[in-house]
């Protein structure tokens, strides 16, 4: 980060924390690699998620002691995780079906770029020769049945990572519907974005700044709803 | 007599062809078949089309075979991963191709190979770069893409247990893969750390059901990747 460019809006633990609170009790989830995997730590106390990792564990629980591990239990970044009691194992082709099949209620994504339309780019950005890699991010935005983001707001070069339309390669069209950043959230409305709050010390203003596409302040009354 | 069991691990890997399409199970290291791979290498086969959702760590399984010559093409969803080295210079220099492929597209194309079902529809990759070039149709409002079937010549798995019917149980995460590319390839090889006696399994806790396997071959004590690749190990 530039010398220049104070500290603004919350930090990746506090991102984590302000997606968790809206989380319903009782969801499948799904949560990709990043700040998204921060999430876990910040269920509020009295709420049960179950947590699906695509390579093959309904009910996966957190990271095992140190010595614990099992190099035959990981999750799908392929780091060592343990199963809850309650847990289930099943081959790959029955784990997409619950994520292909709309049977997963929410998964939590990292992105490169986000549009005002919902379009996520979140799998390559498009660079010659770099080997391409994609992973199950296609299956899980096309079939899970809500999709969120979480993410900086802008890239390290201060480029807004929300943008009028994606000009990396898409991981899937029109599929996001709220996104979560440092500084505010946002919902992906058919007129557009909408914010729906900012954080502490942020104004709107400063968010349409760092966007790359026209922001709905928030209309007071108008009851904008959490979750 | 029904008995699945072979000798040894050159007996599982007996008659993988030149060109052959070849399913190895695993995700990451999990479920790795990392002896009946490092078989294959001796055996010698080539022009290998390899189906994997990854392309190996280090120079040990996966990343062993391709680094010999034998991978003409990969078919995979993510090539890159801690410690992958082998694929990215094989693949940069234009000698192993790629077939990119969303993870359950895979999984689903594996399965449809398996149950004689040629092409699907599925929205995943829908309006996205690796949709392009394939049929497109509309149900009700929403867009698919057509994807094929896709069966192969041989699978080589990892079990926790079989008996000799080739009845097979796994091991928390390393199933991954394996039972659809049982059903999906004409001759599946299988590497398990037991064997018991037929009748042992519970039939109603048995995960891939003996018709899907050929062969069985007992390797008690299998390597892992990430350990061989710790202590720098390379293979052959």
């Amino acid at each position: 980060m530039s010398a220049d460019q104070t500290k603004v809006g919350l930090t990746r633990d506090e991102m984590a924390q302000r997606v968790a609170v809206d989380i319903p009790n009782g969801s499948y989830i799904n949560l990709g690699i990043g700040i998204p995997e921060l999430i876990a730590k910040y269920v509020p106390e009295g709420r049960e998620l179950i947590y699906h990792t695509e390579n093959g564990l309904l009910g996966m629980g957190p990271s095992p002691e140190e010595g614990q591990g099992n190099p035959e239990l990981i999750n799908a970044g392929k780091r060592q995780v343990t199963a809850i009691p309650g847990a289930s194992y099943f081959h790959h082709a029955d784990s997409f079906v619950m994520i292909r099949g709309g049977h997963i209620d929410l998964c939590v994504l990292g992105a490169l770029q986000v549009a005002a339309n919902g379009d996520l780019a979140n799998w390559s950005t498009g660079k010659e020769g770099a080997i391409p890699a994609v992973g199950g991010a296609m299956d899980l935005v096309a079939g899970v049945r809500k999709i969120w983001v979480i993410t900086q707001h802008c890239t390290k070069n201060g480029d807004p990572k929300i943008v009028e339309a994606c000009t990396y390669p898409l991981t899937g069209k029109g599929v996001c519907t709220r996104i979560y950043t440092e500084l505010c959230v946002l919902d992906v409305t058919p007129d557009g974005l909408q914010l729906v709050e900012l954080s502490p010390g942020v104004t709107f203003d400063y968010v349409q700044e760092r966007t790359g596409a026209k922001v709905m302040p928030i209309v007071s009354g108008s009851g904008a709803s959490r979750g | 007599m029904i008995d699945k069991q072979v000798a040894g691990l050159e007996d599982a890997v007996a008659n993988v062809f030149d060109g052959a399409t070849v399913m190895i199970g695993g995700f990451g290291e999990a479920g790795s078949p990392i002896e009946l791979i490092h078989a294959l290498i001796d055996q010698g086969a080539k022009d290998l089309t390899v189906v994997n959702n990854n392309t190996g760590s280090g120079e040990v399984g996966l990343a062993a075979l391709i680094k010999a010559g034998r991978v003409a093409k990969m078919i995979c969803s993510y090539p890159r991963t801690q410690n992958s080295t082998v694929f990215p210079e094989l693949y940069a220099s234009g000698k192993t191709k790629l077939e990119l492929v969303p993870q359950g597209t895979l999984a689903e194309r594996i399965r449809a190979g398996g149950a004689g079902i040629p092409a699907f529809y599925t929205a995943t990759s829908v309006h996205t770069p690796l949709a392009e070039g394939k049929e497109q149709r509309t149900f009700g409002q929403r867009d698919y893409v057509l994807e094929h079937g896709l069966p192969g010549d041989f699978a080589l798995i990892k079990a926790a247990k079989a008996d000799r019917y080739g009845n097979l149980v796994f091991n928390k995460t390393a199933r991954n893969f394996a039972p659809v590319m049982a059903t999906a390839c004409k001759i599946t090889s299988v590497q398990v750390a037991n064997i018991v006696a037929a009748g042992e399994l519970d039939p109603e806790a048995i995960v891939t059901p003996g018709v899907f396997v050929n062969r069985i071959v007992k390797v008690a004590n299998p390597a892992f990747e990430s350990e061989l690749v710790a202590q720098g190990v390379t293979y052959p």
